[in-house]
């Protein structure tokens, strides 16, 4: 029940991810963080097996970390996410990652850009995307209402209004999102939408 | 590096708007076939090219094991491999040979020339030992050293591909044991951005080289023309 999306904006990319970590019927806890930062201006939203989600990840962010210490140069978001593809179609003949995996950036050249890379090393360069459960409901809001260039405050509207379609229509949806953003100045946290806090002992 | 002072001498200049190689092909005999192989000048990818001096049969190898690693990184990346990172990763290979193994290092210098988006136009030169760096002007091969100071002294920053190509000629001419200069002595190639905005590498033909040489004086017109 794992909900990631994402979407492209006017020199910036969006992406939103829910943040349960859940194992069978089992809810582990209410705000584990999904989208990892590449490097300063690169944000990776997986969704998948937590282990390999989290091994994959990993794996790619210092693979990314290593190419600038090497070349001085930092990759394009371009580069780096068909090194991932290429990473994920080597180990899918023998030793496939579950992840799915929304990549999105910023270049100075190219302006913000979002990738969609499934688990079988399908790379598609979007403008929006989903995965998950999640996607049949997000993916058809932003199909209605995503127009090219949106700004950010519209774009901040648009991914309150898919997290409200998958809450109130998924059945066992996830209660709580993540939002984080990369533009020019950089990749971050935007904010949590959160409607579940973390049970703790009530005081006495 | 004693083979690579006797071979043929390749010169390489960086222009504001491309790089230039030239090579002097030690052609003995005239019953060689210059016209259908490249002797000095190879192309390594589309936006990267090399001039080579010293032993052939070495600088086959290493060209091959160029090319297959700009290939590699293109397949990984789908991107043109910087033209640094591919120097450097060949200088790798070739550092390899003098520390493991007990193998003999690769008799060969080159010149590397491209263009990439992160430093626009570039030259490298690479020795046997693996070391490189990146040059305005270098030269390798026969009279390497006479090549050099004269390019120190008349390389200019910022000329064009037209003034670096008669430059490159004319030091050329200087330093080579031959007393005429004819296009069959000579390759030539350009790596410059076509106006579409791609690399091109140009090697000229002989018909463009002669008319060249003629251009800049360089050549010694034969005695019933003259």
């Amino acid at each position: 029940m794992e909900c990631v999306f994402g979407l492209v904006g006017n020199g910036f990319a969006i992406v939103a991810a829910d943040t349960s970590a859940v194992h069978s019927i089992l809810v582990h806890k209410n705000n584990e963080d999904k989208i990892m930062l590449l490097d300063s201006h690169k944000l990776i939203a997986a969704s998948g097996e937590p282990g390999d989600r989290v091994q994959f990840t990993e794996y790619v962010q210092k693979n990314v970390s290593l190419y600038q210490f090497r070349n001085g140069i930092p990759l394009t978001t371009a580069a780096a996410a068909n090194f991932t593809r290429g990473e994920l179609a080597t180990a899918l003949r023998k030793n496939p990652y579950s992840v799915n995996i929304l990549m999105a950036g910023y270049d100075k050249e190219a302006g913000a850009s979002l990738y969609y890379i499934d688990y079988i090393a399908t790379l598609h360069k979007v403008d929006k995307g989903a995965f998950g459960y999640g996607s049949y409901f997000s993916l058809s809001t932003m199909d209605r209402l995503f127009r090219s260039d949106m700004s950010f405050e519209e774009a901040i509207e648009l991914v309150d209004k898919c997290i409200l379609e998958i809450r109130s229509r998924l059945v066992i949806a996830p209660p709580n999102f993540v939002i984080k953003i990369v533009d020019k100045d950089g990749a971050r946290t935007h904010a949590w939408r959160q409607s579940v806090q973390d049970v703790t002992t009530a005081s006495v | 590096m004693e083979a690579i002072g006797n071979a043929g001498s390749a010169i390489g200049i960086l222009a504001k708007d491309g790089v230039v190689l030239i090579g002097e092909k030690k052609v003995t005999s005239k019953l060689l076939q210059t016209s259908t192989s490249a002797e000095k000048m190879y192309k390594i990818d589309d936006h990267v090219a090399c001039a080579v001096a010293g032993i052939m049969s070495d600088a086959n190898i290493l060209i091959n094991t160029a090319r297959v690693q700009a290939q590699r990184y293109t397949f990984m990346y789908q991107e043109p491999m910087p033209v640094e990172q591919l120097v450097q990763s060949l200088c790798d290979t070739k550092q390899g040979y003098t520390q493991f193994g007990g193998l003999r290092p690769f008799g060969v210098s080159f010149l590397f020339a491209g263009w990439d988006k992160n430093h626009g136009f570039q030259l490298y030169m690479s020795d046997p030992s693996g070391n490189y760096s990146g040059w305005k002007a270098a030269a390798v091969g026969a009279n390497n050293q006479a090549a050099q100071s004269i390019l120190k002294q008349d390389y200019k920053d910022d000329a064009s591909r037209e003034e670096v190509v008669e430059l490159a000629l004319k030091v050329l001419s200087k330093t080579m044991d031959t007393t005429t200069l004819t296009s069959e002595k000579l390759e030539l190639s350009e790596v410059f951005l076509t106006p579409s905005g791609s690399v091109k590498y140009h090697v000229h033909s002989p018909d463009s080289l002669t008319k060249l040489l003629v251009k800049h004086g360089v050549t010694q017109p034969t005695a019933e023309t003259s």
